[in-house]
Parts: structure tokens; sequence; C-alpha cells
């Protein structure tokens, strides 16, 4: 018979341990907050996305109009790129190298004269295959001049561009990054704490000291889950604090995230007995946990979105159980879709409870 | 009933018997003191009867009660020290207790039961900063709690100072005059004979004595003897001239006769005052628990329980300790 009681008077103790140790509180409560202080801040300054480009323009002019330089100013205008522009005396290949860009446009001299005169002159983009800006620095310039190749031969443009970012205009880096560091706190906290007592447990046999009073296994373990769902809600609302008062995040906050609070703990701090009941010493316990938790640390959309990540990576993603945490997450904080946030529960709910179960059936007070 | 009835147990660990087929009972109110080298398999016994390990073979009643299956019934009643005990990091003496208290539901004064231990002093001290004998001290008490009336202590002063120790023992003495039930495990044979009625030796996984310590003294002992310090020519010119046996101990440059009858002490001490030779220092002396714990682990018994091939008198060793 379950003793909310007993429960409780264990829960106390529990607390008031971890909270004596210094330990916990820091990987809890301040590791979080401060990575979301670093995280946030690296990418506050840049969350247009805005790309340097290096910009050489040779062009002499013609007809008194020096059309590079309109181009550049366009290509400036657009919120891809931001033009940097080099003196016409330097050698532009050499330049680009010193300053170890990857990005580069260079406008030939004859580039107003041969446009007025209809005569077939070509730019140069510089660029490195191996970098993600490159491409989109070649196709905005490709666009660019298609622009003005019709508008050289009086053609009207179509079809126009006007850059947006998802769902709301005011959708930050930092607003994706609440979620996934929630998500990041809701595994690590629990799960590594949970393999090391019950790995040490075992170890200094506190576990057959604790079956000998009335306590039960069942007992135990809800109680710890209890203290990390507290721990968790502490975490969160820490988080979303520093997010919204230092970077001004945008996040919504509604009753649907608790689901999500409340299992997430309970969740790992399962896995975590798991990993520690099924291994014979906590040195193995501990690497098992983090052969466990590290993919999940960094694959399941915790400091970036899996968009990002090759579609191989993307799969493994969705065979771990944090990422439907955050994925859940984002859905309610971000983008305000619950349909998609209850899927995700749904799938964090039946994991919860199959690890949950297995862990309480695995883990044994006594030695056989 | 007996608090304790324990038939053919046996249990292994792969190759190690760590307990090969023992049978004793406890009587109600007793003593019983649980004695042995290290891995003679006192602790696996103790946990088998603590209902904290399965055991292989044979029958174990406690209270009445089959400890691996009605443990969660039988903790309730029992009172346990661990063989080295352990507890949360932070937490001091007094929340423990109360901790302990909470979980069995009962009400109890903590300060109470630290002075009783001798722990007022360390009550708001963390766990993982007391010493070693505070710590055991810490053990005792939260074996206290659920006022118990069978408790299991192994080695429970152990690494204590004689101080402690003394006030440990009156604990135990305490128990037992309240008609407690104690199982007793221990290194220090003082200890065991201080304070248990009934021991039983163990090694090997096999009881090899068990008793008071005065039969297992009679039974297993050899008896007094005359201890003469003289070299090994007298020991030969007291052997020539007299009916009696003697030994000779070179290392301790002793001559040793087992005397049958007092009046033979006479005729060793006048053979050897003959000789014209010198000797020193002369005493009479029996074996002591220590002397025959030492015989019996070191050289085994028989099926008669027979101590096998003991022919040299050993000096007594020191205690031995973990
Ligand atoms: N869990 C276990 N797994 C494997 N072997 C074990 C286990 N527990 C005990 N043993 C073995 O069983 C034997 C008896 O051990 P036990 O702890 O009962 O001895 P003990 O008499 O209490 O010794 P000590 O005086 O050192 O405490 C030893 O050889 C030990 O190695
Ligand atoms: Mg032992």
């Amino acid at each position: 018979m379950v003793s909310g009681k007993r429960i409780f008077s264990d829960f106390k103790v529990f607390s008031r341990g971890y909270l004596r140790n210094k330990f916990g509180l820091f990987f809890g409560l301040i590791f979080p907050v401060i990575l979301i202080l670093i995280f946030g801040a690296i990418f506050s300054g840049n969350n247009t996305g805005t790309i340097d480009v290096y910009a050489q323009n040779q062009d002499t002019g013609a007809f008194g109009q020096n059309l590079g330089d309109r181009f550049l100013s366009a290509l400036n205008e657009s919120t891809t790129l931001r033009v940097i522009t080099v003196n016409a005396s330097e050698n532009f290949p050499d330049y680009l190298a010193a300053h170890s860009a990857s990005d580069g446009i260079l406008i030939p001299q004859n580039f107003s004269a041969n446009y007025i005169l209809g005569q077939p002159v070509n730019l140069t983009v510089y660029g490195n295959p191996t970098s993600s800006t490159s491409g989109i620095v070649s196709g905005t310039v490709n666009g660019y001049a298609n622009y003005f190749n019709l508008q050289r031969f009086n053609g009207t443009m179509i079809i126009g561009l006007t850059s947006a970012t998802v769902n709301t205009q005011q959708t930050k880096y930092i607003d994706f990054l609440i979620p996934g560091l929630i998500g990041f706190s809701i595994l690590t906290s629990p799960m590594f704490s949970l393999v090391n007592i019950s790995s040490e447990y075992k170890k200094t046999k506190l576990f057959k000291q604790l079956s000998l009073t009335p306590l039960t296994k069942m007992e135990w373990l809800t109680s710890k889950v209890l203290w990390y769902i507290v721990l968790t809600i502490a975490g969160f609302l820490l988080m979303v604090g520093v997010g919204i008062f230092a970077f001004g995040a945008h996040v919504t906050l509604t009753p649907w995230l608790i689901p999500f609070l409340v299992l997430g703990p309970m969740l790992f701090a399962a896995l975590g007995m798991l990993v520690g009941t099924v291994t014979k010493n906590p040195e193995t316990a501990g690497v098992i946990g983090n052969i466990v938790t590290f993919p999940m640390m960094f694959l399941a959309g915790t400091f970036f979105p899996i968009s990002i990540m090759p579609t191989y990576l993307q799969t493994v993603a969705h065979g771990l159980p944090l990422f439907y945490i955050i994925e859940g997450l984002n859905n309610v904080m971000v983008y305000n879709n619950i349909t998609g946030a209850i899927i995700d529960l749904v799938v964090v709910a039946v994991i919860t409870v199959v690890i949950f179960a297995l862990a309480v059936k695995l883990f044994k007070w006594r030695e056989d | 009933m007996l608090p304790i009835e324990v038939v053919s147990l046996k249990k292994c660990y792969g190759d190690i018997r760590a307990v090969d087929d023992i049978s004793f009972t406890v009587k109600q109110g007793e003593v019983f003191g649980l004695l042995g080298p290290n891995g003679a398999g006192k602790t696996t016994t103790i946990e088998i009867l603590e209902g904290l390990r399965a055991k292989d073979e044979g029958q174990v009643k406690v209270l009445g009660l089959d400890p691996w299956k009605d443990g969660y019934e039988l903790h309730k009643k029992i009172g346990v020290i661990p063989q080295e005990f352990t507890f949360f990091e932070k937490i001091t003496p007094k929340e423990a207790i109360q901790y302990y208290a909470d979980l069995f539901k009962v009400k109890v004064d903590p300060d109470a039961i630290l002075k009783e231990v001798l722990l007022e002093d360390s009550a708001k001290v963390y766990f993982d900063s007391l010493s070693g004998g505070q710590k055991q001290k810490t053990g005792l008490a939260l074996s206290l709690v659920n006022s118990p009336e069978l408790l299991f202590l192994d080695e429970p002063t152990t690494g204590l100072d004689p101080n402690a120790r003394r006030a440990i023992w009156e604990v135990i003495r305490g128990l037992k005059a309240k008609g407690k039930t104690i199982i007793l495990t221990t290194h220090y044979l003082d200890e065991a004979q201080q304070l248990s009625d009934r021991v039983a030796i163990m090694n090997h996984g096999k009881i090899v004595a068990m008793g008071t310590s005065e039969e297992i003294i009679k039974q297993h002992g050899s008896g007094e003897r005359l201890e003469i310090h003289g070299t090994e020519k007298l020991a030969n010119y007291i052997k020539e001239n007299t009916e009696l046996q003697v030994d000779y101990n070179r290392s301790r440059g002793e001559i040793v006769i087992p005397l049958k009858q007092k009046i033979d002490a006479l005729a060793a001490l006048a053979a050897a005052e003959q000789s014209g030779m010198d000797w020193g220092e002369i005493q009479t002396r029996q074996d002591s628990l220590d002397d025959v714990f030492v015989k019996l682990v070191s050289y085994g018994v028989n099926e008669q329980g027979e101590i096998i091939g003991d022919n040299e008198v050993k000096p007594a060793v020191s205690k031995r300790r973990r």
C-alpha cells in the first residue's frame, strides 16, 4: 500500500539533502540559466541571419553612371547580405584570403559600359563550396543580376521577394532556444542524478538499509520523481524569466506546458533508475548513462533545430524520447500548435509509462 | 516459538560456499554471538536472517516468519545495524532518527535515543562529516527507532574507541535487560564473552563450535598447563625424569606441560630444580576463548569436533580486526 505520508517524509529528506549539496543545485538550476545566458548572448546580436560579403567594384562607370555601385547598394538593401566594399586597388582574391572571407563579389571594369551598350558582361562570385553561406550569396547575386537584366530590356518583374521569418515577424533564436534548453535540463538533471543515486545506493548498500524500513520501492521512486518535477518547474520559470527579461524572448505560456514538465522528469528519472539498476557498478552505470544521454543532449533539438541536420540524423532524432518533449514544448511555446503538441504528448506519455514500469519492475532493494 | 530457527542453511557464490549447511536456534531474550575470521560467512548468515538475501537451501524462521517472503512484515519488528553502516550524506543523526520514526509511523524522542548511544554532541553534524565511530552509533540509534524485539548487530563496535565500545556494550546490556533477543557478530572475543549468553564460531561457512564460552573452552581447550621459561635441554631433562607430557615452544623459549592433575606441577618443578639448570618465570594457565578460537580457525576440526593436528601450543594471537 502506497503511503503519502512516507512519500512526503522521504521527499523532505531527499530534497533537503539535495539543496545542501551544492553540486546538485548548480547542475539543476544554475547551469541551465548559464546556458541560456551564453547561447542567448551569442545569438542575440545576429538574429536576422544577414551574411557578410566582401565586394570590389572595379567599374569605372559610363555616361555619368556607375551601375556597379547601384548593383552593390541594391544587394545591400536586401536583408540577406551585408556588403563590405573593398578598395579597387586591392588584389581581390588575396584580400579575401587575408580576411578569411568565404564569399566575395567582383564587379569588372567595363560593367556600366557593357550594360548600357547591351553587351554581355560577367560578375565574378567567389565562394567556398564547404561554406553554407556561399550558396545563399550566389543565389542572391544571381537574383539581382536577373533583375538588372530585365530592367535593361524594359521587362517587368512579376515575382518580388519580401523576407520574413516563420510564424511571427518577431521570432528570434532565443525563442527556439528556450524550449530546447528546458528540454536539456529536463533530461540531464533527473537522468544523471538517478543513474548516480541508484548505482551508488546499490554499492553502499543504502537500498538494503531502506528496505529494512516500511518505505517501498515505489514510494521511494515517486518521491524522487516529485522532487525532479519541482526542480524542473523551478528551472523552467528561471529560464523563461531570464529569456524574457534578458533577451526579450516571446514565448507562449499555457497550461499545456504542465504535462511536459511533469512527464519529462518522470521519464528521465525512471530511465536513470533503469540504467543504474541493470548495471553492476557505478562506473559502468556512468558509462552507459552517458551513452544514453549524450546523443539526446545534442541531437534532440536542444541547442539547434533538427531541421538543419542531415536526414539520417533527423531519423535518429525521431527515435529519441527527448525529441518529442522539445518538439512539444516548441509547439506550445513558439508555434501555438496545440494539435501537434498533443501528438507529442501522447508519444511522451507512452514512453514514460513503459520506462517507468520497467524501472519499477527491474529495480531491486535486495539481492537474490 | 523460538525467535530464530535455522536448519541446514546453505548459500553459495559460485564455488564459494559462503554458508555451508549450518543449523542453530536462538532463544527469547538471548544474546547470541557469531564469531569467525573474515569471510567465514557471518554477514551472509545474518543478512539471510534479515531477509536481505535469498538462501539457496535449508529452512529459516525468524519470529515465525520466512524472512525472504515476509520481509516487509518482519522488518517492522527487527532492528539492524549492517556491517559498515552508511546513510545519506547530508543528513544529521537527529534528522535521520526523525526520518525513520516517520517511516515507521512511531513517535520517538530523537534526543533521548541520541543520548542513549552517546551521540548528543554530534546531533547536528552531517552524516558524511561524522567519524567512523559516530556513523556506527548513528546506525545503532536507527536500529532502535522501531523498538524492535529482535536485533541484528553486525560488528557494531568495529572501529570504535574503548569508551564508545563500552557505551555500546551498555546499550546492548540494557536491551537484554528489557528482554530483547540479540544476534551480534564481532571480531573482539572479549566482547563476545562479555555480552553473549552463547556463541557460535564459524569458519569457511560452517559452525565449528557452539555453546557458552565455558562450554567451548572446555570442549576444545587444552585445559590447565604449566609454562616454564627455560631451554630445550631442560625440557628434555624433565621429559626423561618424569611421566609427564612435555612440549617445547621454541619461539617463546617456553616449556609447556599439560596438567592432568594439580600435583603434576610439583613433579615438573622438582625435576627442573634437580637438573641444576637455569629456569625463569613459571605460570599456570588455561586456554582462553581467544586460544580456542585461533586453534579452531587455524586447524579446523574433524567430524567429532576435535581440533585436527594441534600439537604445539600457539601463542594467543592478537584479536583480528578488519
Ligand atoms: N554478494 C556476494 N557475491 C559474491 N561473494 C560473496 C558475496 N557476499 C559474500 N560473498 C563471499 O562469501 C564469503 C562470506 O562472506 P561474509 O561477508 O559472509 O563473511 P563475514 O564472515 O561476514 O566476514 P567479515 O568478518 O570479513 O565481515 C566470502 O568469501 C565472500 O567473498
Ligand atoms: Mg561480515
